[in-house]
Formats: C-alpha cells, sequence, structure tokens
C-alpha cells in the first residue's frame, strides 16, 4: 500500500505517494525528475547518488524514501542559482573534474557536505571528504584540485 | 529489486516491542539499513514486516559518566566518530568509526544496526569486544545484558530472540595505564575488513608487566572472536617483541578464517599474525603514554 511522503527538495515541498520499498533516489529520479542524482552500483559503493539530507551528506540509494519523511534534501540541481552556477561547479568546469560526467553530481555533493562541515579542509580531509564516491574514470587529482581551488577562495560566490 | 513489505513505524520504544512481540519472525528491524536494504535488494533477506526504528530519537544517546560510555543503539556511526568526548577518552572507537564505510553510509547507518548485522568483518565489533563492551538487550519481557563476544552466533546470525531489540552498548571505563588500539586490512579503504584485530592492554604502575589484555579478531571466523590463547601468552609477563611475535603465531592457530575473492585462509593468517603483534604494540605504546 502507498503511503504519503512529505519531503522538501531543493527549497521545493512535495508530497508523494510512495510504496514502502521505494528508495530515495528512486523518488527524486522517477517521481520527482530530478536526474541529475544518479543510480549507479545501488548497493553504497560508489556515491553517485550522494545528496544532502538535512545537511548531511548520504547515499540516496540506500535508504528508504520514507525514511526521509519531513526531511530536507539538496540535490546537484539545487546547487546552482539560476543560471549561476555554484562556486564548486565553476570549479569542476575548470579544472576538468568531469570526464564522463556520471560520478559528478555525487561528488559535487559530498565536496558541498564537506565544505559546510569543515570550509578549510586539507588535502587529506578532501580526499577523506570524496572516499565514499567512485570516480571510474579516475579523475580524482583533478576533482581534488577543483575542491581546492573553491577552499583557497578563488571561487566566490556572487550574492 | 527489493520484495514489497509492510513498513511499520513505531513512535515509541514500547511500541516497536509490541510489534515485535506481535510479528516476531515475519518481521525485520530496520535502523538505518545501510546494511540490510542490500541483503533485501538481493533477495537474501525479503521480510512481510519492516519495523522502522530509525525514528526513535530515545535510543539515539552518547552518555558519559564514571563508569564509562553508554551508547544508544540508534547512535549513527558519524555521531560516535565526531564526539569529543569520545575522541578524549575511547579514541579507538573514533578511529575505527573513521574507516567504517564512507562518510555517507556513517551519517545514516546506526552502530546498533551494524552490530545486529553481524557481519564477521564489520568494524565495530572486535573494539567493542577489545573494549570488554556489554549489550543490553530489550524485550516486552524484561531486558538482558550480555557480554558483546556473545552477541553473534555465526555469519549473519546473533542470540537476539524474536521479540528482543539491542537498545544499549556499554564500555566500561578504562582502567589506569591502559592502552586499546584497532586496524583492519581491506584494499579498498571503505571496504570491510580482510582481516581486522582490536587489542586493549593494561600494564601494572611501575613494572610495565600486562595485568589484562584482550585481543579480538574481525573476519578471522564466522563471528568477531577472542584470541585467549594468544592473550595468555601476554598476560602477567613484562612484554618483549620476542613475547609479541609469539603471541601473533597463536592467534593465527585460534584463527578459523575462510578463502574468499578478498583472501585465502592462509593469507588471513598471515595477517593475524602480523596486525595482532602490531596492534598490540601500539595499544603497549598508547597504554605508557
Amino acid at each position: 500500500m502507498k503511503q504519503e511522503l512529505k519531503l522538501t527538495v531543493n527549497g521545493q515541498p512535495y508530497e508523494v505517494y510512495v510504496k514502502p520499498k521505494t528508495l530515495l533516489v528512486q523518488v527524486l529520479r522517477d517521481h520527482l525528475g530530478l536526474t541529475g542524482t544518479k543510480r549507479g552500483c545501488s548497493d553504497s559503493s560508489c556515491g553517485a547518488c550522494t545528496v544532502m539530507l538535512n545537511g548531511m551528506a548520504v547515499k540516496s540509494c540506500s535508504i528508504l524514501a520514507l525514511q526521509a519523511d519531513g526531511a530536507d534534501i539538496v540535490t546537484v540541481e539545487g546547487l546552482a542559482r539560476g543560471t549561476e552556477l555554484h562556486p564548486l561547479q565553476k570549479a569542476f568546469l575548470d579544472h576538468g573534474a568531469y570526464q564522463c560526467g556520471f560520478c559528478t553530481s555525487g561528488m559535487l555533493m559530498a565536496s558541498r557536505s564537506l565544505l559546510e562541515e569543515n570550509p578549510k579542509p586539507t588535502k587529506e580531509q578532501i580526499k577523506e571528504g570524496i572516499d565514499g564516491n567512485i570516480c571510474r574514470c579516475t579523475g580524482y587529482n583533478s576533482i581534488i584540485r577543483a575542491v581546492t581551488a573553491v577552499v583557497k577562495g578563488e571561487y566566490k560566490e556572487e550574492k | 529489486m527489493i520484495k514489497d513489505f509492510e513498513r511499520l513505524a513505531p513512535k515509541t520504544l514500547k511500541e516497536a516491542l509490541t510489534l515485535l512481540e506481535e510479528y516476531k519472525d515475519d518481521c525485520k528491524v530496520i535502523a538505518g539499513g545501510q546494511s540490510l536494504l542490500i541483503l533485501m535488494r538481493q533477495g537474501l533477506v525479503a521480510p512481510k514486516y519492516l519495523v522502522d526504528i530509525k525514528g526513535l530519537s530515545e535510543l539515539a544517546y552518547i552518555k558519559d559518566d564514571k563508569e564509562g560510555l553508554k551508547l544508544g543503539a540508534l547512535t549513527t556511526h558519524r555521531a560516535i566518530e565526531k564526539s569529543p568526548v569520545i575522541k578524549k577518552k575511547f579514541s579507538v572507537l573514533a578511529e575505527m568509526e573513521q574507516r567504517l564505510a564512507s562518510i555517507q553510509t556513517r551519517n545514516w547507518g546506526t552502530i546498533g544496526g551494524n552490530i545486529c548485522h553481524a557481519d564477521p568483518a564489520g568494524d565495530p565489533i572486535p573494539v567493542l569486544i577489545a573494549l570488554n563492551a556489554t549489550l543490553t538487550v530489550t524485550g516486552l519481557k524484561g531486558e538482558r545484558n550480555l557480554p558483546v563476544e556473545d552477541f553473534s552466533r555465526d555469519y549473519f546470525e546473533t542470540v537476539l530472540e524474536p521479540g528482543e531489540l539491542l537498545t544499549e552498548i556499554q564500555i566500561p571505563a578504562l582502567p589506569p595505564r591502559t592502552g586499546a588500539a584497532y586496524t583492519k586490512f581491506n584494499v579498498i579503504e571503505s571496504d570491510l575488513a580482510t582481516t581486522s584485530v582490536g587489542v586493549s592492554v593494561t600494564l601494572g604502575a611501575g613494572d610495565g608487566v600486562c595485568q589484562d589484555i584482550r585481543i579480538a579478531l574481525g573476519a578471522s571466523a564466522p563471528t568477531p572472536m577472542r584470541a585467549k590463547k594468544a592473550e595468555a601468552v601476554l598476560k602477567g609477563k613484562k612484554i618483549t617483541d620476542a613475547l609479541l611475535k609469539e603471541a601473533g603465531e597463536v592467534a593465527s592457530t585460534e584463527a578459523e578464517p575462510i578463502s574468499d575473492i578478498y583472501a585465502s585462509d592462509e593469507y588471513r593468517r598471515e595477517l593475524v599474525k602480523v596486525l595482532v603483534a602490531r596492534v598490540a604494540r601500539e595499544a603497549i605504546a598508547r597504554a605508557k603514554a
């Protein structure tokens, strides 16, 4: 039997009806059409489905959607302000931190949650911050360079 | 594909226990689900009813007093990792958590869920065994306490009876001159252990003799286990490098590891041999510090 699920995604409140077995990633992608969040391995290994839930990075493939009832979710679609990209997105572009792009939304969300918790991470802490995210193109160095550039203040968010 | 189930979301511990008593073997408990959902997706577990306790905030706490540390079963791994009191007094726990899976998993997964999943390669149990932790299991009829080393019964099986829930983990305050350490060997940092070892050691005042030692092995048998014969090699003695080597060798004969895609039985025994000596050496250094 479907149950009601209320959640806020990127500032927008939603009300959907889902089966108990529905995963958070399915609600985001299939019910709300927010396909920026990727479904990769489906078993918590790859991190492509990373979103922020009440400020924490989580893997949306491994959370029952109904456990997120009432939660505040931010997905990769919530990073940019209108057409103005988020500093992390700009840095990823400039540093070539994209190859095939499949891991990118997860990498961005893991990085954003790292910077919210610790605005000045060391290189080691950046590595730890993305160690739940796999890039099969092995573009880790450029991703770390992009996050480092944001940490150094090279990409300011425009007010 | 996950099979359909009915989700029951109790608001209180009492309600949860009532549901567990009513549905017994037809239900499974889900906390963060970071392990269970994988098994459900693989079709290895297909409960009719899922009792979702993630929202029971009364079971998410970290308390520290003279007796020691008390962790509610629903405390997240990340909360333990970040807790200032745990970093200060039980740093081995925070270090273990920092190596458990990924930040995302630690943000949602719970210590109690990990213990009840009873994977012999899991990180928390060997550390908790080394720290002489006890568990409180609660049912409608009351509570019982047991040492954490008696909790796992076999691969992914525990001594929990239908109707019972793990509610609290207690870790006694460390005696003076006690040090504890943990490490795991794995190929990918966010993976489970190929083999893991936790050790706590208490040294005598002045003489440096090993008064007490607990050595726990993970991924070395169907359940996390104590290497009691290896402990006996060291207990009551002034620990030397030769004794540490001997303890490692004894532990590797006590272990009953399996061969799988990660490592052979032989390789795991070699890891036990090396890691027991290495982790015990680190625990001793911490006991002296």
